[in-house]
């Protein structure tokens, strides 16, 4: 019986969803997997470097905040700090209106989606367009993404071409080919309109002030090519401290989000466009977005940080696999959201206790993670926080366990029970009192008993 | 604003104060990211053109391969970079080219040629920069981007090419044609930015 919300999730997806996204997780896992390990000696250590650089990033904050500010800002960079996602909101709110701009295109950022960043320009006026295929589809159809790396995983072409001819996009046509090329002369004239253009950032070097984007479309290289602002949400974790280390993380970033060497589109923005460039942006704006994760960086589950955001620990999940994503009923879905969303959602965790449960714990999403986060230590931690703080989303479908914490904490309750026990052995199994333990016995020939009494034989240790 | 800044730096403080010791930043060696494949490769030209076909992009070894390209295509009118055309002139001959890159005509080109500043042998990458690429969008709203590469700007690896980022505002590293698998996992090319990415090498 499904009790969790998660059961109930999956045991609703249909049947034709589920089997889009069992196939291409597995699919990319599996190229990914070949790719890391025959094309370097020893991928395993590759994976530790990158956990520890990034463990590194997220225990010297103090101090690198402040250095990766001060290099922004030399290089030309305007910096601004967020708080909370309202106030990030309206950081972006300030710098559209102080240039009387109404169009925004957006590249794929999860702080945007964790923001809600495209609701609140909406409400104030503002066309904030995705330009990510995938999440321009998930925005004409009012959906959530429901992956990491691939928002519409859950979405097959009917359904896409569907909503394009609704869109008026063209007459109804399935063929994937066709539906790229029509979102292609679209948007291309919607960055061209546009006075500003949105991105997100994958690293921020403190070294060189340099923000490091991978994308595959080339969405985020148009939108810092035609319009002429640019502004960078960047999550205060995102930084690296050299540039060297990019070198790490950008190989294992491509390999575990799409099994690729390297994204197609690497860039390093580190300021608005030189003076003989013709295109590109007058300004560049970077808002340093906390919205809860200096909590999390208070919290044990610290670790958690280090994420890159590869999707790699989704692929791999026999959750994630049965459920989907909107079943996670929050931004991040799968192992990492299982940690991660209870967290950043503060005060609402009570909300999402039940996420840390939604593991099977067999620590596939250990084995994959390319900054070797310990997610099931951490799933561990928070079911335990969930317990702890008596929310009682984190105890549904859970065994009733209190009986037995009594018992075992109670020295005279044991005994006695240890005497019960015992006098099972000895009891007709017909004159059990309980009928599910008489059905339990009924079924089960119990090993003789062939030890001594552990107590008495330690009382005679001490003596001794 | 300020405030905010003032407050995240302070939880920050706060929530690292109760670290008995901090990470330390670990080093590595170059080794480490470098591909098997790649160890013991000596030609540097060699291996970026096969990784570059790895990745769907197309070499092209002189000029005439370059009007062979467009003739074949009927690629008919795209951009040069002025500072290209002493070099091209020939290979251009019979197709309408402009020097400027006209944005309200995004649609009108075909192709554009600009400069990369240096490639990646080990992925197959070409760089672009605001210093040498005349224009962002030339490179990068036409159909087929053809991008002329000196054969001794070639890094091996990507440890080769971080340790000499030019001081630039906008470095691009391109690997290959643009790409999304978003519908259905089926690889599409060619979504917003070049269908076909083309590299040219001289000397
Ligand atoms: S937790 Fe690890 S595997 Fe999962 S998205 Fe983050 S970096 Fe990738």
């Amino acid at each position: 019986m499904a009790k969790q919300l998660i059961d109930q999730a999956a045991a609703t997806l249909p049947a034709d969803k589920r089997v889009s996204v069992y196939q291409s997780t597995k699919a990319t896992h599996e190229k990914r997997t070949k790719l890391l390990f025959d094309q370097f000696n020893d991928p395993d250590l590759l994976r530790q470097r990158a956990g520890e650089i990034k463990q590194h990033v997220i225990e010297n904050l103090d101090t690198l905040l402040p250095a990766v500010e001060a290099k922004l800002k030399a290089n030309g960079a305007q910096v601004h700090w967020a708080s909370t996602g309202e106030a990030a909101c309206e950081a972006v709110l300030r710098i559209m209106q102080a240039h009387g701009a109404k169009k925004m295109v957006k590249a794929k950022t999860m702080v945007s989606e964790e923001i809600e960043l495209a609701h609140y320009l909406e409400k104030h006026g503002i066309e904030a367009l995705e330009t990510d295929l995938g999440e321009f589809i998930v925005q004409i159809d009012k959906d959530h993404p429901s992956h990491i790396v691939r928002p519409i995983i859950h979405k097959n072409r009917r359904e896409i071409a569907t909503s394009f001819e609704r869109e008026g996009l063209g007459a109804y046509n399935d063929d994937p080919e066709t539906i790229t090329r029509r979102a292609r002369q679209f948007l291309r004239h919607k960055y061209l309109e546009a006075d500003v253009g949105l991105t997100g950032a994958n690293f921020v070097s403190v070294e060189s002030g340099r923000i490091v984007l991978v994308t595959n479309e080339g969405n985020s290289r148009f939108s810092l090519a035609a319009p002429k602002v640019h502004i960078a949400l960047v999550g205060i974790e995102k930084l690296v401290p050299r540039d060297r280390d990019l070198g790490v993380l950008l190989n294992l970033l491509a390999r575990s989000a799409t099994a690729q060497q390297l994204t197609v589109y690497t860039e390093f923005i580190s300021g608005p466009k030189g003076a003989t460039q013709p295109d590109g942006p007058e300004e560049m704006h970077v808002i340093f977005v906390d919205n809860g994760r200096t909590e999390v960086l208070a919290s044990d589950c610290r670790e958690i940080l280090r994420c890159i955001r590869c999707g790699a620990c989704l692929n791999v999940c026999p959750v994630y696999r049965q459920a989907s994503g909107h079943a996670y009923r929050s931004v991040y879905p799968g192992p990492v959201g299982a940690v991660l969303s209870p967290l950043l959602a503060g005060k609402k965790f009570p909300e999402l206790a039940d996420l840390p449960k939604a593991s099977s714990l067999c620590g596939a999403c250990n084995e994959v993670c390319p900054v070797n986060i310990p997610i099931p230590d951490l799933l561990l931690r928070l079911r335990e926080k969930g317990k702890r703080e008596g929310a009682p989303l984190a105890s549904v479908g859970t065994p009733p366990m209190g009986a037995w914490a009594l018992m075992a904490s109670q020295p005279t309750a044991w005994k006695a029970a240890l005497f019960g026990g015992k006098a099972l052995n000895y009891l007709p199994t017909k004159l059990i009192p309980v009928p599910a333990l008489r059905a339990w016995e009924e079924k089960r020939a119990l090993p003789a008993w062939r030890g001594g009494e552990f107590r008495k034989w330690m009382k005679q240790r001490r003596k001794s | 604003m300020s405030n905010d800044r003032e407050a995240i730096l302070g939880r920050v403080r706060a929530a690292l104060a109760p670290l008995p010791q901090r990470a330390a930043l670990p080093d590595w060696e170059r080794e480490l990211v470098r591909m098997r494949q790649m160890q013991g490769a000596s030609d540097l030209t060699a291996t970026f053109c096969a990784r570059l076909k790895g990745v769907n992009g197309t070499p092209l070894q002189s000029a005439a391969e370059l009007a062979d390209l467009l003739a074949k295509n009927q690629w008919t009118r795209g951009y040069c970079d002025p500072a290209l055309l002493p070099l091209l002139g020939a290979a251009l001959a019979g197709v309408q080219v402009e020097t400027t890159f006209d944005r309200t005509r995004v649609d009108d080109y075909a192709f554009g040629i600009t400069r990369a500043s240096a490639a990646i042998a080990e992925t197959g990458t070409v760089v672009l920069t605001d210093g040498d690429t005349s224009s962002r969008l030339a490179a990068l709203a036409p159909w087929a981007h053809i991008v002329v590469l000196k054969r001794m700007d070639i890094f091996p690896d990507i440890p080769a090419a971080l340790a000499a980022l030019p001081a630039d505002p906008n470095i691009i590293w391109v690997t290959g044609p643009s790409k999304t698998a978003d519908v259905e996992g089926i690889l599409i090319e060619g979504v917003h930015g070049p269908g076909v990415q083309a590299v040219l090498l001289v000397d």
